[in-house]
């Protein structure tokens, strides 16, 4: 939940010409959500990327129901995969809460393992997708299977994008020169968008296989 | 919506320098980590790459942006040039193929809107003044703001690129509707659309990162006493518009990444199946008419992320040079905010003809129409805010009063298209090229020269040549003109657009013609007079009378700098604090007749703010 300062409605009817609103407005920090740059850039990210992956949903329930539709088997390794990243991204939960009880050594182990389960992850993709081409379902055979190749690499390219993120905040932690709040954010918003790559592949996955 | 966090404790906060050492009142752990740093940290340049190539200086990167943007805008001038005189005066100066007509056709229409409208308002004059006017050393991520720029510079460049592409630029018109776009027999459909698509994709990319900035900026990074509804309306248009660029353009990328796959690795997302030269093709099953919704999905907001920060940049304008304070701020303030939202519900008014259920079509038609109202009352305030007012005719006061007349103009059309009965007979004709220039075009534009006119002081220190500006304004403002309302009347008659050559057809009078040769003169007269005020600008670097402090007497932050023009950093030691709006023009009991935004009450003791 976003904190603001006042209510969108509260903000949007201030009379800043008038006297009384005037001392009140003067005292104001300049802030208008209670939450760091890099927080609210990270939430802007995240917005910006649901918009992104909901058009291509908008997109794959309309197609799914032309004719020419045929479902896709899913390799057994997606289950497996799904589980790598789930269990990554309950592992940053915990990095979350050891950093900020200020146990750093413990945090670096962690993150050390998510690095090693993303690498999983993204093996595993690829081996899946190798195993599909196999039986002879090519990106342009059908157009389930476009958008399966499509949504997995998309989701891929959002994990390498978290990967730059994961590599400079364990390079931090390993360094544990800086401060321990900034270091703490740090972990705290990898976290979130370790859960982020994790649900929408859930969604995507259900997707999939329901469809 | 919660109100967890009151004023008080809130409090004083440390952004500005001066209560760097008081004691932090706020508690929150998030808080604590933002006042370890309460300055911002500031990247200092050290060699020339890093101070003009490299820059990290939202001031630097926002002239960048203006450069390219203009730049490649002249390329796409010159492309009308081509065309007008293909259409009035067909091979008598050079025969051009209707593959080339339809190239610059599309050339055109992406680089204005795309290219050099939207990059021009939001990362020229967002970067420039976005900081300055909020009161802030820079913008909250500069690294990403200069990648922002570079990003943008390479679309412009794979976007020129594709003029020298076997087969040329896309011809499938800006909307880059499928199947033609990507089908052969349709100009640019091996090389040229692909990198149109890829270029699009980069510019997304490098807007987000931007805009990223300019949210956030906004939103966090404001002085000491900068409340929202105290910002000047320039910054809210400028707000209103990055939101609506930042939820519409994923759109645009979507199709954009769909539609590259359907060329390069044949899949069918939006290709139906077809036969061409008695062959079947590869492609099957897609729904064309699902890009065009993805499309317009973005390309309707985009007509507001153009229009948004013009209504906020002239609202600016029309307040300074009237000196007074405009009409209706709060109102004003909603109107953005609200054409904002509307605009997401109002795409399907560009697809009248492509086949939809008659009740879908009502919907849009009316939500469409709803959009009118906002709209209208943003006018009146302009209106109400020049009456009576101490009006200063200077030349961004004429640019601003041309934006109004042209924009009525151009929204009283939109009336017209925008319901279902009267767009079918007036769609595909040359009234929708009048209107969308009139109102998305030539208003806008206006705006622009208008605040280049403004602002340019701030930027070199030196005014731009006043007579040369009052040419380039009558000429502008009657030229364009002369260009589009004969185009009413001849979309009226039932001229199509897109149409390379009229032919005999014997429907069309012959008058046309002779329009059609008036339109064309009038638009290389106007092009010419662009010639003018780029002149104008690289002259008055050097020439120009000395503009000194706040020249035109305005009360906004930008410019109650230490130095003009502003630099690195902005202001000087301590952030400016504010204690009243922007628009504190001729309040009765106060020396001056404008009183800066940064100006304590105990310095004008006696002044008493008219409400408004």
């Amino acid at each position: 939940m976003i904190k603001k300062e006042k209510s969108l409605f509260g903000l949007l009817s201030e009379k800043p010409w008038e006297q009384k609103q005037s001392a009140v407005d003067n005292l104001h920090s300049g802030r208008t959500i209670n939450l760091t740059k890099a927080h609210l850039g990270l939430r802007c990210v995240l917005t910006v990327s649901i918009i992104f992956f909901s058009l291509f949903i908008v997109t794959y329930a309309d197609r799914m129901l032309l004719h020419d539709w045929q479902k896709m088997p899913e390799p057994k390794l997606l289950w497996f995969n799904t589980f790598v990243l789930f269990l990554s991204s309950i592992l940053f939960h915990q990095a979350k809460n050891k950093s900020d009880n200020q146990k750093f050594k413990d945090v670096e182990k962690l993150l050390l393992l998510i690095s090693g389960l993303s690498i999983i992850f993204f093996f595993g993709q690829l081996i899946a997708w190798g195993q599909l081409v196999e039986q002879g379902y090519f990106f342009n055979s059908n157009i389930a299977n476009s958008y399966f190749y499509l949504f997995t690499t998309l989701h891929v390219l959002h994990l390498l994008g978290g990967g730059f993120f994961l590599k400079k905040v364990t390079q931090k932690i390993f360094k544990n020169n800086s401060n321990p709040l900034d270091m703490q954010s740090s972990v705290k918003l990898c976290g979130i968008y370790w859960h982020f790559l994790f649900l929408v592949w859930l969604v995507l996955f259900g997707l999939m296989i329901n469809s | 919506m919660s109100d967890d966090f009151p004023e008080r404790e809130f409090g004083i906060e440390t952004k500005s320098s001066e209560v760097l050492d008081g004691e932090h009142m706020s508690s929150k752990k998030e808080d604590l980590i933002e006042s370890e740093v309460p300055e911002q940290d500031l990247y200092h340049p050290k060699s020339f790459i890093t101070k003009w190539i490299f820059c990290q200086d939202a001031k630097v990167i926002g002239i960048q942006y203006s450069i390219t943007a203009i730049s490649i805008g002249l390329v796409a001038l010159v492309l009308s040039w081509l065309m007008r005189l293909q259409l009035a005066f067909p091979d008598v100066f050079f025969s051009m193929g209707p593959a080339a007509y339809y190239q610059f056709v599309t050339m055109h229409g992406m680089i204005m809107v795309v290219y050099l409208l939207t990059a021009l308002f939001l990362g020229g004059f967002g970067n420039f003044l976005i900081p300055l006017m909020v009161g802030s050393r820079d913008m909250v991520f500069p690294y990403l703001n200069m990648i922002s720029f570079w990003m943008y510079f390479i679309a412009v460049l794979v976007l020129v690129s594709s003029f020298f592409v076997p087969g040329g630029p896309t011809g499938a018109g800006w909307t880059l509707y499928p199947p033609q776009a990507i089908t052969s027999g349709t100009p640019g459909s091996e090389g040229g659309i692909i990198l149109m698509l890829i270029s699009l994709s980069l510019f997304v990319i490098g807007f987000t990162m931007g805009g990223l900035n300019y949210i956030i900026t906004i939103l966090q990074a404001r002085t000491r006493g900068m409340t929202l509804m105290r910002m000047p309306l320039t910054i809210w248009g400028i707000f209103t518009a990055t939101v609506l660029a930042m939820l519409a353009f994923p759109a645009l990328i979507v199709s954009c990444i769909m539609m590259t796959l359907d060329s390069l690795l044949g899949t069918s997302f939006f290709m139906p199946t077809m036969f061409q030269m008695g062959e079947h093709l590869k492609y099957g099953g897609g729904s064309p008419i699902l890009f065009q919704h993805l499309f317009w999905f973005f390309g309707h907001p985009e007509v507001y992320i153009v229009a948004l920060p013009a209504f906020g940049i002239v609202s600016d304008l029309i307040s300074i040079n009237a000196r007074k304070n405009i009409f209706g701020y709060r109102m004003m303030v909603w109107a953005i905010v609200i054409i904002g939202a509307l605009s997401f519900f109002v795409w399907a008014h560009h697809m009248y003809v492509s086949g939809m259920n008659p009740w879908f079509g009502f919907f849009f038609a009316t939500t469409t129409l709803i959009i009118a109202v906002p709209t209208a009352i943003k006018v009146y305030n302009w209106v109400l805010t020049l009456w009576r007012g101490n009006i200063r005719l200077n030349i961004p006061m004429l640019f601003s009063l041309g934006f109004i007349i042209t924009f009525v103009n151009g929204g009283i059309t939109g009336l017209f298209l925008g319901n279902v009965i009267v767009d079918v007979p007036l769609s595909d004709t040359y009234f929708v090229v009048a209107h969308f220039h009139m109102v998305m075009g030539i208003a806008p534009i206006l705006v622009i020269f208008g605040a280049i006119y403004h602002w340019y002081p701030l930027v070199t220190g030196k005014f731009l040549n006043e007579s040369m500006g009052k040419f380039h304004f009558w000429v502008t403002f009657l030229g364009s003109y002369s260009i589009y309302f004969p185009m009413h009347y001849l979309g009226f008659i039932g001229v199509p657009r897109r149409y390379y050559e009229m032919y005999n057809s014997p429907y069309i009078p012959t008058s046309a013609e002779g329009l059609n040769e008036f339109i064309t003169i009038a638009a290389l007269v106007v092009g010419f007079a662009q010639l003018v005020f780029l002149y104008n600008i690289v002259s008055s670097i050097k020439l120009g009378k000395v503009a000194g402090k706040n020249p035109w007497k305005a009360c906004s932050l930008e410019w109650q700098t230490e130095h003009v023009p502003p630099q690195h950093g902005n202001f000087g030691k301590n952030l400016p604090i504010v204690y009243r709006w922007a628009y504190d023009y001729g309040v009765p009991g106060a020396k001056e007749d404008y009183i800066p935004q940064n100006v304590p009450p105990s310095a004008v003791l006696g002044a008493k703010v008219e409400k408004t």
